[in-house]
């Protein structure tokens, strides 16, 4: 197929997708959703993106489907794991100093990264005086967030992962496992409170000290890229804390000046005053 | 009157950007090939190497050392230069965008591999089409086969390393079970005739449009 005539296709239904069911993917990146729109047509056995669009539009059940082709992220609990250390060392001390404590991790998908900020919080003393805002634009991954199960076979890589983020005490403090699943401990979730929300069209709902966004700017285009990360500096309060993947960078964008760089080195910044 | 000077580019008609993917064995190939780029090389030069989760620090600089273009990790959003060697960065897929800008992603691995040499080739193919000058080099698994398979299928230039003179054959192997690329050479041969395509052609250079 010819990619400009994919391309043209990929752009009237992100654009029905938005008129009909409100969710705007306008401005992602063009390669990695045409890639996963690739991934939805072969599952969803639909011949060109036009057909998959005529599905969506008349098929109820079908865009829940697709939905969940373009929004979920894998992740682990403490994935990165030097990311996590690096805050523990660096970032938490300044922390500790705010007498109440607002956290925003935005594109939390199904919940591990919330998760991961409220044990490390939890092992510092900090949990108690912190409200974490758990966002996504993904109702289904926030209804598992909420819920806060994951799959046994998925521990193995969580406690690793854990032990090197520099954990002080045994991962099953914080989960209660059965037969098949570990399930996060209710003193978490209490802290955290999951919302749709959408960083493309929604604005600002707190100030928060802190903003956690890993791997989910990549996804976007400039334009919207600029638009999340004004949003981030505008809800941050002065010196707040931004966190982004490993190898995202704000060097090409607008907001840059607004922030400065940590020379932790992971991607933490600071608002700039 | 700048395009007739010494220092002008090398334009090569066919292509405007090269990409490279490579696994087991392809280290010390990618070294020769980068050592036989002029300094005038005026295409992006954009490459996948399958490393371990993690992978020794340095290999922009170490690739730098014997190479006369600049030698980096490539970024998110970052335009692509002419002249520049791009390595995609361990643990992300790197794409190209229609705009010709990078962007990366966290999404599921492919044969196993992320960086994947696939959605590198694939995503090059839907931004440059057939001006595109694509490579395969040793590795153990099939990642890349299909990718480099529809860059021939738009007409782009293909290289695949022969399989006998490669450390590890099931790359070049899988893509030679797919299609007849433009080439099938020993990395002799690349180093000895990628020079042409890549050399300044003077009866060219009055028109770099």
């Amino acid at each position: 197929m010819r990619p400009e005539v994919t391309d043209l296709e990929i752009r009237l239904l992100l654009e029905a997708i938005y008129e009909r069911f409100h969710y705007d993917f306008r401005q992602y990146a063009i390669a990695s959703i045409r890639r996963r729109l690739i991934q939805a047509l072969t599952a969803m056995h639909c011949e060109s993106i036009s057909a998959l669009q005529a599905r969506i539009l008349h098929d109820e059940r079908a865009f829940p489907r697709l939905l969940a082709y373009l929004t979920i992220q894998v992740t682990d609990l403490f994935r990165d794991p030097e990311f996590f250390l690096a805050l523990r060392q660096h970032v938490v001390p300044i922390l500790a100093t705010y007498p109440s404590l607002k956290l925003w991790i935005a594109g939390c998908s199904t919940g591990e990264e919330a998760y991961s900020f409220a044990i490390l919080l939890a092992e510092e003393g900090l949990l108690d005086r912190t409200l974490i805002y758990a966002t996504d634009i993904n109702d289904d991954s926030l209804r598992k967030a909420q819920t806060g199960v994951y799959a046994l076979d998925r521990l193995r890589q969580f406690i690793l992962n854990y032990r090197a983020a520099g954990g002080t005490g045994s991962l099953s403090d914080y989960y209660h496992a059965d037969q098949d699943n570990a399930v996060m401990a209710p003193e978490l979730r209490r802290r955290i409170t999951f919302a749709d929300h959408s960083l493309a069209t929604d604005s600002i709902f707190s100030e928060v000290q802190l903003v956690s966004c890993r791997n989910v700017l990549i996804y976007f285009d400039r334009e919207l890229q600029d638009r999340a990360l004004g949003l981030f500096a505008d809800a941050l309060c002065p010196r707040g804390f931004l966190c982004l993947g490993t190898k995202e960078s704000i060097r090409f964008s607008a907001q840059a000046p607004r922030f400065n760089p940590m020379s932790v080195g992971p991607k933490i910044f600071r608002r700039v005053d | 009157m700048a395009a007739r000077s010494t220092t002008a580019s090398t334009s090569d008609a066919r292509f405007d950007a090269v990409v490279v993917g490579g696994s087991a064995g392809a280290l010390e190939v990618l070294r020769q090939i980068l050592r036989t780029m002029p300094a005038t090389t005026a295409v992006p030069v954009v490459v996948v190497l399958h490393l371990p989760p993690r992978p020794p620090e340095g290999l922009p600089e170490l690739l730098a050392r014997d190479c006369l273009l600049a030698v980096q990790q490539a970024e998110d959003k970052e335009p692509l230069q002419p002249g520049v060697v791009y390595l995609a960065p361990p643990g992300y897929h790197l794409l190209i965008e229609s705009h010709r800008a990078f962007a990366l992603s966290v999404d599921d691995p492919v044969h196993f591999s992320r960086p994947s040499i696939d959605v590198l080739f694939q995503s090059a193919r839907d931004t440059y089409g057939g001006r595109l000058l694509a490579m395969l080099l040793s590795g153990a698994s099939a990642d890349g086969a299909a990718g480099l398979h529809e860059v021939a299928a738009v007409g782009g230039i293909t290289i695949v390393q022969s399989p006998a003179a490669s450390e590890a054959a099931a790359m070049p192997s899988a893509a030679l079970a797919l299609f007849k690329p433009t080439y099938v050479w020993t990395p002799a041969e690349m180093t000895k005739e990628l020079p042409s395509l890549f050399a300044v052609r003077s009866s060219m250079l009055g028109s770099p449009a």
